[in-house]
């Protein structure tokens, strides 16, 4: 009776899961399909506790105690702008639970008979690599994204075949695993010990803007990891609701890598990529073609303008100039002047990263275009301004094709009539290579902070 | 192995529903999608009360006990920061 409650309760919150996760497709419909899933979650744990292998609840609440305390002092206190690396970190907790609870299956309990089956040794090997794989690689993208280190590519000589001798070593020793059930135990910890190794040298080789990258593919990994571990527990709401997010986190780094015209494979393991030989010099591009405006003489070219775009990219985010855009925005649609925002899928460091930075400003989701919608709009648009953006608006992506940017969609802000670029100076972004967008007639650089950038502009047209 | 066979099933049906419901997402809604599937992954956290709560030996249990609570900062914090996201989505006017 018991367990059937149990059971009945995991498939409710299954579905209850599928339905969250289908509330997600609309804005209007969000918020109350994250509570379905939160709802779900739950009844599973409520349910669990009446579990009959359980004999003692103080270390389970005291654990939930402090697990839900830590996790709500952090999704409260938490800024927008650091999003990204919160993700990963949560991405990396989950992993971390699959490891630790497989091991324990493995050590003793929840296994039937003590003779380890082969399907029960194999999940636990797979939950152990993935998971293991998962804490570490999201600790590292953690680390890029707070800067507490380099967020470039970091590799040595020889990575590529470091990394396929230990991912043969952890498939060595999982196959141990399965063959041996009766140290099991030991070859679990010892493969667990590989996957560390291997979840850090995975990504230290992965660079700042291909962090979307990896942050979906990590939130796949986590999903997969429980699944396994559900394999391990047999154990069907683990493995439907692994299942869920694996293919959500899979579906999200197909579109991240579409966005950068890479493949998975050159994003994980090309590192930064060999360094091309460019075909024109900074100096070549920029030499005496750039030109500079002040706030002043930028703020009359929106006298007379009817439609203005604004171009989001990481600058932004790490002016933290969100409001100042949004401020600028309102000054504009006072005037009755048109104002959209054109939003590549891979500005910032996670999908979608633009688009909470612009929600939290207080701006309409309707008013944010993806590039498909935008582009078309560019030859009518009159002012564009780019913020903190380089790559996804470089047209050598379209003009070159021996760049290593060509064939990726980008933002044509260079149709529109005039671009406004606001930028700390010239420096090249992620891909390393010049931008011809900034040396073009009919663009003008705003050298300076993004946020302290754009509310002199705004002071500057209110004086005018 | 046949009941292993029930279990794949299970999950690659549960993978078909997942990529139906999620290729219709938004691109606009992509990071709550990301931290709210995070949250829901954090469902390692019943096997992690069993292992906890189960007292087979103090290793299992002390496993258990940190596997809850990554787990639990995990579903917490990751349904909490999603609906926080999700209720600065608005409409015009």
């Amino acid at each position: 009776m018991r367990t059937t409650l149990i059971v009945g309760t995991y498939l409710l919150a299954s579905a209850l899961f599928i339905l969250g996760l289908k509330g997600l497709t609309h804005p209007r419909t969000a918020v109350r399909g994250n509570l379905l899933g939160a709802l779900g979650m739950f009844l599973a744990v409520v349910v669990t506790l009446v579990d009959r292998r359980i004999v003692d609840w103080t270390v389970i609440l005291a654990g939930l105690v402090v697990g839900s305390a830590l996790g709500a002092i952090v999704a409260t206190k938490i800024q927008m702008t650091a999003m990204p690396q919160l993700v990963a970190l949560f991405n990396g907790l989950g992993g971390a639970a699959s490891v630790l609870v497989a091991g324990a299956a493995l050590m003793g309990f929840g296994l039937s008979e003590k003779s380890l089956a082969l399907q029960y040794a194999a999940a636990s090997a797979v939950a152990g690599l993935i998971g293991a794989v998962t804490f570490w690689g999201s600790l590292v993208a953690f680390g890029k994204l707070q800067v507490l280190i380099p967020e470039r590519a970091m590799s040595f000589t020889g990575q590529r075949v470091f990394n396929a001798v230990l991912a043969v070593l952890a498939l060595g020793l999982g196959a141990a695993l399965i063959v041996s059930p009766e140290s099991s135990g030991t070859w679990y910890w010892a493969l667990v010990g590989v996957a560390t190794v291997l979840g850090v040298s995975l990504v230290m080789p992965i660079g700042g803007a291909d962090m979307p990258v990896v942050i979906a593919l990590l939130n796949s990994y986590s999903g997969l990891a429980a699944a396994a571990t559900g394999f391990v527990l047999m154990n069907n709401v683990l493995i439907i609701a692994g299942a869920l997010v694996g293919a959500s986190g899979l579906i999200l780094t197909r579109i991240m890598c579409q966005a950068m015209n890479r493949s998975l494979t050159a994003v994980l393991f090309g590192g930064a990529g060999p360094p091309t030989e460019m075909k024109m010099t900074a100096d070549e591009v920029y030499g005496g073609k750039v030109k500079s405006a002040t706030p002043d003489e930028v703020a009359l070219l929106f006298d007379g303008a009817r439609r203005v775009v604004m171009v989001p990219g990481y600058g932004m985010a790490v002016a933290q100039a969100q409001h100042a855009v949004a401020e600028l925005a309102d000054w504009l649609e006072a005037r009755g002047i048109e104002v959209e925002y054109a939003i590549h899928p891979v500005a910032g460091r996670m999908p979608g990263h633009m688009n909470v930075l612009l929600a939290e400003a207080d701006i309409p989701y309707e008013k944010l275009k993806d590039l498909d919608t935008i582009n078309p709009t560019f030859e009518q648009t009159d002012v564009v301004l780019v913020n903190g953006a380089n790559d996804i608006v470089n047209p050598l992506a379209r003009t070159d094709s021996s760049s290593i940017i060509a064939g990726m969609p980008i933002l044509d802000v260079d149709k529109a009539r005039t671009v406004v670029v606001v930028k700390r100076s010239l420096a090249p972004g992620f891909a390393g290579i010049p931008n011809p967008l900034f040396a073009a007639d009919n663009t003008l650089m705003m050298f300076g902070d993004g946020k302290k950038m754009v509310l002199e502009l705004i002071a500057a047209l209110k004086s005018t | 192995m046949e009941a292993l066979l029930t279990r794949l099933t299970i999950f690659v049906l549960a993978v078909f529903a997942g990529f139906e419901v999620i290729t219709k997402i938004p691109p606009t809604l992509h990071t709550p999608l990301m931290s709210g599937a995070n949250a829901i992954s954090g469902i390692t956290i019943v096997g992690a009360i069993v292992a906890a709560g189960a007292q087979e030996s103090l290793l299992t249990t002390v496993l258990g006990f940190i596997a809850v609570v990554c787990a639990s900062i995990n579903v917490v914090g990751g349904f909490l920061v999603t609906h926080r996201m999700l209720a600065m989505f608005r409409r015009k006017g």
